[in-house]
């Protein structure tokens, strides 16, 4: 709540490392009780990448995405972001947690605040800014999901697509050093799968670092500089997504792939 | 006859059978017998104004006091009820069972009687500021399980969403659960603020001093004392503030409910 908060190091001993990957996945498993959801997950995104991960459900990609930002916490094994090591205890999860935008399916815009007040609550409460300041980084970010009109109208007035949108512009005035996206897409109606996809798209052209879990194959292939594909809890197969998608190598993914494709 | 006419019969002939009813009990009922014993006019031309001030004053007073600081005594109940620490869940539950099991008249008495004899300690305001600590205590209990189920009815993604931007648990529960919860729970909130209005009766078990009677125990008292004694006439008069209180309060909530329904 106090403005020297973004000041406050990540972790006491450990240094964010500028070569580091922005996210390193190493060894992770997870399990709800008995049900082994990650079984070994090894796997980094690059500051500036785009990376897909795709799978049929329940594979593991959207437990893997939330084990990221420690929404849901690793079994074992290490979650880096930008070499600060977050299964750590020591980390200052918050302020990580601060520099990772996240985007959910169902959007999550909080109910009860209008779209203006959606942007700034964080923004002052964990940056510590000014409401002026907030509303103008708000008001910036709104506009370039291009729904700049829309600050006083509640979430629950607007379509699926424009809460997406707000939830993007929510998330993007942290100024984070990376996105996560789970499955940002499917909850939409085909019509307006288009203006979020667009959005990403922007981002990622801008050069945000992005972990987007998504079924959209034409998205990944044009805009994803990776491609994941998971199943039963871990990564069969990873590569450029143009090849993997026209030359999968094995069998399960070629299996998915002529479901969906 | 088709069915929609038999229907059509049936509907009317209840509603002749209901005007009969009404009918009957107009002209049947002993309308001076009434007016003696519940609506002694001179005497409630003459008493209404004090018992507004005084009685009707006391309620709304006493229902403030002891909300609020049921309320509050209530969010603490519910943040150790939620906590990680188990022996603080272990004395809200114990906390909450004890007293929703037991009658508001029996706390009452303990803490206005049973306390100052077993402990020498004296709840500050007299007899009425034990009774309204009573009360308070009561309602936390009643609260803390209302206010618990409306923070379990927040969708988890809103508190994930929350997380995710980096604010801390506290921050969380102030700024995105505890206001979704109240408009979750605010029908509930309401019924026990109702509810609450009229337990302050209860108080009529302790004595108390003229000027901090409630209507209740000012109706019951002008039963036997005043222009209208020795009849129901006191009572009928607090019925009637009571509905004056109680009316325009669930009114207000519902209309509060209406407005939040329309800009989901």
């Amino acid at each position: 709540m106090s403005r020297t908060n973004t000041h406050k190091p990540l972790h006491p001993t450990q240094e964010m490392d500028p070569v580091a990957p922005a996210i390193e996945v190493r060894g992770l498993h997870k399990s709800f009780g008995d049900k082994k959801v990650l079984t070994g997950i090894d796997f980094h995104v690059d500051h500036g990448q785009v990376v897909c991960v795709i799978g049929p459900s329940g594979s593991g990609k959207s437990t893997l995405l939330r084990c990221v930002n420690r929404l849901e916490e690793p079994t074992s094994g290490q979650v880096l972001i930008e070499g600060i090591d977050i299964t750590d205890p020591e980390t200052e999860l918050d302020r990580v947690r601060s520099r990772i935008g996240m985007v959910f399916q169902g959007f999550n815009l909080f109910s009860h605040l209008d779209v203006m007040e959606n942007l700034v609550l964080a923004q002052r409460k964990v940056l510590g800014r000014s409401k002026e300041d907030a509303r103008k980084v708000a008001q910036a970010n709104l506009d370039r999901v291009g729904l700049g009109e829309r600050g006083q109208a509640m979430p629950s007035q607007l379509s699926g697509g424009q809460q997406q949108r707000v939830a993007i512009a929510r998330a993007l005035s942290m100024e984070p050093d990376m996105m996560l996206f789970d499955e940002p897409t499917s909850a939409l109606d085909p019509e307006l799968v288009g203006d979020v996809l667009g959005v990403m798209r922007e981002l990622a052209a801008e050069g945000m670092t992005m972990m987007v879990v998504t079924h959209e194959m034409g998205f990944a292939r044009e805009v994803g500089d990776k491609l994941v594909f998971m199943a039963d809890g871990v990564i069969v197969e990873e590569g450029d997504p143009a090849t993997v998608l026209a030359d999968p190598q094995h069998k399960r993914t070629k299996d998915f792939l002529s479901r969906v494709l | 006859m088709t069915r929609t006419q038999r229907r059509r019969a049936i509907h009317w002939s209840l509603y002749a059978l209901f005007i009969l009813l009404v009918i009957a009990a107009i002209a049947l009922a002993d309308w001076p017998a009434i007016a003696d014993n519940f609506f002694l006019l001179d005497g409630i031309a003459e008493t209404w104004p004090t018992m507004l001030l005084i009685g009707a004053k006391n309620t709304i007073l006493y229902t403030i006091i002891s909300f609020t600081g049921g309320f509050v005594f209530a969010l603490v109940l519910v943040l150790m009820k939620l906590a990680p620490v188990a022996p603080f869940r272990w004395l809200a539950t114990a906390y909450i069972e004890l007293f929703r099991g037991l009658p508001a008249l029996i706390v009452i008495l303990f803490m206005a009687f049973g306390v100052p004899i077993a402990f020498g300690w004296r709840a500050p305001g007299g007899p009425v500021g034990a009774g309204l600590l009573a009360l308070m205590m009561v309602a936390a209990a009643y609260l803390a399980e209302t206010l618990r189920a409306g923070i379990e009815a927040v969708p988890p993604g809103q508190i994930e969403a929350a997380r995710s931007l980096g604010m801390s648990p506290a921050q969380t529960m102030v700024q995105v659960t505890l206001p979704q919860a109240l408009r979750i729970v605010l029908p509930p909130l309401t019924n026990e603020l109702v509810i609450l209005i009229k337990d302050t009766s209860l108080l009529f078990v302790i004595g108390i001093a003229a000027s901090e009677k409630e209507l209740t125990i000012f109706a019951r008292d002008m039963m036997s004392s005043g222009p209208t004694a020795g009849t129901a006439t006191s009572l009928t008069m607090a019925a009637v503030f009571y509905l004056a209180i109680t009316l325009p309060l669930t009114r207000i909530v519902s209309r509060m409910e209406r407005k939040r329904g329309g800009s989901r």
